[in-house]
C-alpha cells in the first residue's frame, strides 16, 4: 500500500510505502523530514504530559534560587521574577518571560492532554482540532529549556557574589526539559491528525 | 519512495500548512477562502506576502537590534557604586574574570546568532527575489536553521530576569533591568516572527517553471 506525502518545504508530492516504526521519511528532493512514525505514539505522549504536569506544578509552586550574602537571605520562585520585573516598570519583558516560561508551557500541556486522552478511546472532545492547531502554533514560543541555559548562565554569575542554593523547583525544572523533550519525540503529529480526522465527535 | 517529480502546486492541489492533509481547494466560502476538510485553517498554496511581510520584519529588527546593543541591559548598583552593563560590556567582563566558557556562550546566543539569523534571512530573500538557481537543497536547510536557532536568542533575556528577581539583597547589592534588554527581546521575538513568515517553498518554484 502506498499513500502520498506532500512536502511542508519543497511541495513536492511523494508516493511512499507505509513507513515502519523507528524509520524516518526524508524528501528526496530537500531533505526535509516528511514523517517519523513511533510505536504507541499517543500512549507515550500521554504519560510524558502528565509527568511534565507534576513536574510544572512543583517548578511554579517551590521555590526557585535562594542567595546568600553577609547574613540577608534572598529567596524566589519563578512567580516572584516575573511579579519583580513587572514592579520595575518592566512590563513587556515581564509579559515575555511570563508567557513565553509558564503560559505557554501550561497551555501546551493542557492542551495536550485534552486532545490525547480521549484519542486514546478513539474520541475527540468540542474543539480538540482548535486545541491542537493552537499546540503546534505555540511549539516555536514555548521556551523551557533556553530559560534554562539562562539560569545556568546566572548561576555561575552569581557565584561570585554570594552563595547560591538551588531550590526543588530548580531540580523539578531541569527534570521538565528532559520529559519535554521526550514528549516532543514521541509526538507523532501526524499520527494525531490522521486520529483527529477519524474520530468521533 | 517513488517521487512524482510534481509539486502540490503544479496539481492545484494545496497542502495545508497546519496539518499537512493534501487539500484540492474546492469549496470556497464567502471571503474566497478555501478551508481545509480536516483541520479547517485557510488554505495558502503560498504564504500569503511572504516576502514584503518577512522584509519587513527583517528590517525592524535590524533597526532595533542598534539600541539593543548600544543601551544598557542591566544596571547594577553595589557597595555606592553603579554599573551599567551592555550587551557586549558583558561579554568583556566575563573573558576578563576567566570565564570563557559563559562569555562564549553569551556572545554566541547574544550577538553572533542574531546577526547569522539576519543574514541568513537576507541571503535566502535576495536569493528567491533574484530567482537564484543556485543549491536549493542547501538553502532549505539554511531556512531550517535560522528556524531552529533563533530561540536560543532569549537566553540573555532570561539572565536579566533572574539577576534583578535574585540581586536584591538590601543595601549591599541591587540589579535593574536596562531599556537595552527590551530592545533586545524585540529584536528576537522579530526575527522569529520574520523565520515564520518566510515560505521556503519559493525557493523551490523557480527550478519548477525550469522544467515548463
Amino acid at each position: 500500500m502506498t499513500f502520498q506525502m506532500t512536502c511542508h518545504d519543497c511541495d513536492l508530492i511523494t508516493q511512499m510505502p507505509d513507513i515502519k516504526v523507528g524509520k524516518t521519511a526524508l524528501c528526496p528532493r530537500c531533505g526535509s523530514q516528511l514523517a517519523q512514525p513511533k510505536s504507541n505514539s499517543i500512549e507515550h505522549s500521554l504519560a510524558l504530559v502528565i509527568t511534565n504536569l507534576i513536574l510544572f506544578t512543583v517548578a511554579v509552586n517551590f521555590p526557585f534560587l535562594a542567595m546568600q550574602s553577609s547574613g540577608f537571605e534572598q529567596q524566589s520562585t519563578l512567580i516572584s521574577g516575573v511579579w519583580l520585573l513587572h514592579n520595575q516598570g518592566m512590563n513587556s519583558l515581564a509579559l515575555v518571560v511570563l508567557l513565553t516560561c509558564l503560559c505557554f508551557p501550561l497551555l501546551q500541556m493542557a492542551g495536550l492532554l485534552y486532545v490525547l486522552l480521549p484519542l486514546l478511546f478513539k474520541r475527540k472532545l468540542p474543539g480538540a482540532i482548535k486545541t491542537f492547531l493552537w499546540i503546534q502554533k505555540l511549539q516555536p514560543w514555548s521556551m523551557m529549556e533556553v530559560f534554562m541555559l539562562g539560569t545556568l548562565v546566572s548561576l555561575v554569575k552569581l557565584a561570585k557574589l554570594a552563595e547560591i542554593i538551588p531550590g526543588i523547583s530548580l531540580w523539578a525544572f531541569a527534570l521538565l526539559i528532559f520529559t519535554t523533550a521526550a514528549q516532543l519525540y514521541f509526538l507523532d503529529r501526524h499520527q494525531v491528525w490522521h486520529q483527529l480526522g477519524c474520530a468521533d465527535g | 519512495m517513488v517521487s512524482s517529480k510534481s509539486t502540490a502546486k503544479k496539481q492545484g492541489l494545496i497542502n495545508c500548512t497546519s496539518c499537512h492533509l493534501l487539500c484540492s481547494p474546492g469549496s470556497i466560502d464567502k471571503n474566497q477562502k478555501a478551508h481545509c476538510p480536516r483541520c479547517g485553517s485557510v488554505l495558502h498554496s503560498r504564504k500569503p506576502n511572504s516576502l514584503s511581510r518577512c522584509w519587513a520584519l527583517v528590517i525592524a529588527a535590524i533597526i532595533l537590534l542598534v539600541p539593543a546593543n548600544l543601551k544598557p541591559i542591566t544596571i547594577t548598583a553595589a557597595l555606592g557604586q553603579t554599573q551599567a552593563d551592555t550587551i557586549m560590556s558583558g561579554v568583556i567582563y566575563f573573558i576578563h574574570s576567566g570565564m570563557w566558557p559563559i562569555a562564549l556562550v553569551i556572545f554566541v546566543a547574544s550577538v553572533f546568532v542574531p546577526l547569522l539569523k539576519l543574514s541568513l534571512l537576507m541571503l535566502l530573500l535576495i536569493s528567491v527575489q533574484r530567482k537564484w538557481r543556485w543549491r536549493p537543497r542547501e538553502r532549505t536547510r539554511l531556512y531550517r536553521l535560522t528556524e531552529m536557532i533563533g530561540r536560543w536568542s532569549m537566553v540573555d533575556v532570561y539572565v536579566v530576569t533572574i539577576l534583578v528577581a535574585l540581586v536584591k539583597l538590601g543595601a549591599v547589592a541591587r540589579v535593574d533591568a536596562g531599556p537595552g534588554a527590551v530592545y533586545f527581546a524585540a529584536v528576537v521575538i522579530l526575527t522569529m516572527f520574520a523565520a515564520e513568515s518566510f515560505d521556503p517553498r519559493l525557493i523551490w518554484d523557480v527550478l519548477e517553471n525550469d522544467h515548463e
